[in-house]
């Protein structure tokens, strides 16, 4: 963590100014992959927020959304630059208080902000992967980021939370790395990507397909980018994570620019503006082939697998401290999606925590319900220091990565900035 | 299942107080240091916060209401959202020492079915509930020809969540019915626990049982 300007903060309860970083490794053995395949070297982009205490063991691991990034909070430098994805949420004094805990977040493989993804150099063809780049999973994605949690020399998270398909991220740590972390927080998420949620990244994903400048996934040396396309899967996404009532509260039947209707095909109304808009403004800022890549890992994602039994799935995670979060009017990832790993963490013998939190913002509503998720996050983790005797990590400044380990006196990681992969 | 929220507190913001009200008082006095607790209807979390800090007991809790459940988490506890159905049919048997259920077994539509499986999941339950045999609301049905208003059932007749009356002696008589063996009891009057008596079910305001098989 990085704070350029200590005062004045550039948000009240903001961490600041932050600077993202690089973690790059598979330099020379590859990255084995779930589907066989294997992929190196690896980058990883991350940020982090606050101090490591002496013992390490107030680390918490924050994982992104679908279009999320590793900038979680925080400003970064550029004039007008917006803060980090959950702000509201990570700062000192907020649901994961900066002044107490380590908070680390890092962007998604295959993703478009800074970690290998589509869009980077294949070093064997020196051209960018496009659809060479091999299909990931949320299994994948997540031993991605115990790589980085190694090399940040931490041997348990204090924590590791998300929402959506940060909270798919969440599981696969506590079903199958139970004991690097202390506790999870999934929220508003599912431990199996259902048909109808599969449905709708393939409708993304057809958008994407069907726009001419595509191209197969070759599109990086073209002027013209799938942007059409890409905006279309947003919409859809974009509506699924509202709610009929958000929706009908926020735009009505209001028409945007206009008295009466116009008897013609433009966005007339209100909420058809907002989704060009936002379509329109998603093209500027991701990938369409990461868009594909990482709608595809969602897909996968099963934990029940084969067995089909979840409770199998946790039987190792029993030590773990859940908070099982979902929202009532979220229609995408439905409260008895919780309700289900709530009944089976509890039958595997875990210590769970749940509440169906009552909102009227759909999907979008663990974005929005930022006072009810302060007192749960918040409570939850004030447990956990408790419980577990985190340390607070005082007023030291904060060390530098990588650090030396000083049992042995090894260099935990060398200069990591200049591994960094060519991004386009 | 209706919602049953337990009664305000005139003290709940305090964490780990020191004083509970006595029918909680009661029932935590009976609990052993370090046993396996689960409170159903654990409310604010008031016992679950007094017996984790008194009686270092691991302990868990169900509840419906949302702000309760907030208060609950803010207080460090581990509660889970849910009708009591829920919250007992996820467990495995015998997971809990004691199952505790306070001031709630006269909402119940089936108290049986809730009494076993509380005793499936804990190895012995805990329960209080209001004596409508007291001689209070005796002398309320008799000289005021009203029906009687037990201690801590703040809802009339006609609210929800409806009541069923009982008393000591009919609860007794369901406890042989279903075949629950009762391991120890405890009466109160007010504030202050009565001397074993013949005369409990006259003179106790509240009953708390301690049930086995």
């Amino acid at each position: 963590m990085k704070i350029k300007k200590p005062t004045p903060p550039a948000h009240p309860k903001s961490v600041g100014i932050v600077i993202p970083q690089h973690f790059t490794f598979a330099q020379d053995e590859r990255f084995q992959l779930d589907s066989g395949a294997s992929i190196g070297p690896v980058t990883i982009e991350y940020e982090t927020y606050g101090r490591l205490n002496a013992e390490r063991s107030n680390a918490i691991l924050i994982c992104h959304a679908l279009s999320g990034s590793a900038h979680a909070a925080g400003v970064y430098e550029e004039q007008g630059a917006k803060p980090g994805w959950w702000d509201d949420c990570i700062g000192p004094g907020k649901a994961f208080d900066t002044d107490q805990f380590f908070v680390i977040c890092s962007n998604v493989l295959s993703g478009c902000y800074g970690s290998t993804g589509p869009a980077h150099i294949d070093p064997t063809m020196a051209i960018p992967y496009a659809m060479n780049f091999p299909v990931v999973t949320i299994g994948d994605i997540v031993r991605a980021q115990v790589k980085l949690i190694d090399y940040l020399g931490i041997d348990k998270l204090l924590c590791v939370a998300g929402g959506s398909m940060g909270g798919m991220q969440v599981l696969e740590w506590s079903a199958n790395h139970p004991k690097r972390a202390h506790a999870a927080i999934p929220i508003a998420t599912t431990a199996h990507h259902s048909p109808m949620l599969i449905a709708f990244s393939e409708v993304g994903r057809q958008a994407i397909y069907a726009d001419p400048y595509w191209n197969e996934g070759d599109y990086y040396a073209s002027e013209q980018k799938p942007d059409a396309g890409l905006a279309v899967a947003r919409m859809v996404g974009h509506i699924t994570y509202l709610s009929e009532e958000s929706m009908q509260e926020k735009f009505g039947r209001r028409l945007q620019d206009q008295a009466r209707y116009g008897y013609e095909f433009r966005a007339e109304f209100q909420i058809e503006s907002y989704l060009k808009y936002n379509g329109l403004n998603f093209t500027r800022r991701f990938d369409a082939n990461s868009y594909l890549y990482i709608t595809k890992a969602m897909d996968y994602f099963d934990l029940s697998g084969p067995t089909g039994s979840l409770a199998a799935a946790f039987a190792n995670s029993t030590a773990l401290k859940f908070l099982v979060v979902s929202f009532t009017s979220d229609w995408l990832y439905p409260s008895y999606h919780s309700k289900e790993l709530v009944k089976a963490l509890t039958a595997a013998g875990a210590d769970v925590t749940y509440l169906d939190v009552e909102s009227v913002w759909g999907h979008d509503a663990f974005l929005l319900e930022v006072e009810t998720m302060t007192d749960l996050i918040g409570g939850f983790l004030h447990r956990l220091v408790v419980e577990e005797n985190v340390q607070h990590p005082g007023s030291a400044p904060a060390s530098p990565f990588p650090q030396v380990d000083a049992t042995n006196g090894t260099i935990v990681a060398a200069d990591h900035q200049s591994k960094v992969a060519i991004t386009l | 299942m209706t919602q049953i929220i337990r009664p305000p507190n005139a003290d709940s913001s305090t964490s780990g107080a020191l004083t509970l009200r006595p029918d909680l008082q009661a029932i935590a006095d009976l609990v052993p240091d370090g046993a396996r607790v689960l409170d159903l209807g654990c409310g604010d979390g008031e016992l679950l916060d007094y017996l984790i800090t008194h009686k270092h007991v691991v302990g868990r809790g169900v509840e419906l209401n949302e702000a309760n459940i907030l208060t609950c988490v803010r207080r460090g506890l581990s509660v889970r959202q849910g009708n009591l159905e829920e919250g007992l049919a996820d467990y495995p048997d015998a997971n809990f020492d004691y199952v505790i259920l306070s001031q709630t077994l006269h909402f119940l539509d089936d108290p049986a079915m809730i009494l076993n499986e509380m005793l499936r999941v804990g190895k012995q339950a805990i329960v209080s509930y209001p004596n409508w045999g007291s001689w209070r609301c005796r002398l309320s049905l008799l000289i005021r020809g009203r029906i009687p208003r037990a201690a801590f059932v703040e809802e009339n007749w006609y609210q929800a969540p409806r009541w069923q009356a009982f008393t000591i002696t009919d609860f007794a008589n369901f406890c042989q019915t279903i075949n629950v063996q009762i391991n120890q009891q405890v009466y109160l009057a007010g504030a202050g626990k009565l001397k074993p008596t013949m005369f409990k079910n006259l003179l106790a305001s509240t009953a708390v049982f301690v049930l086995g098989r």
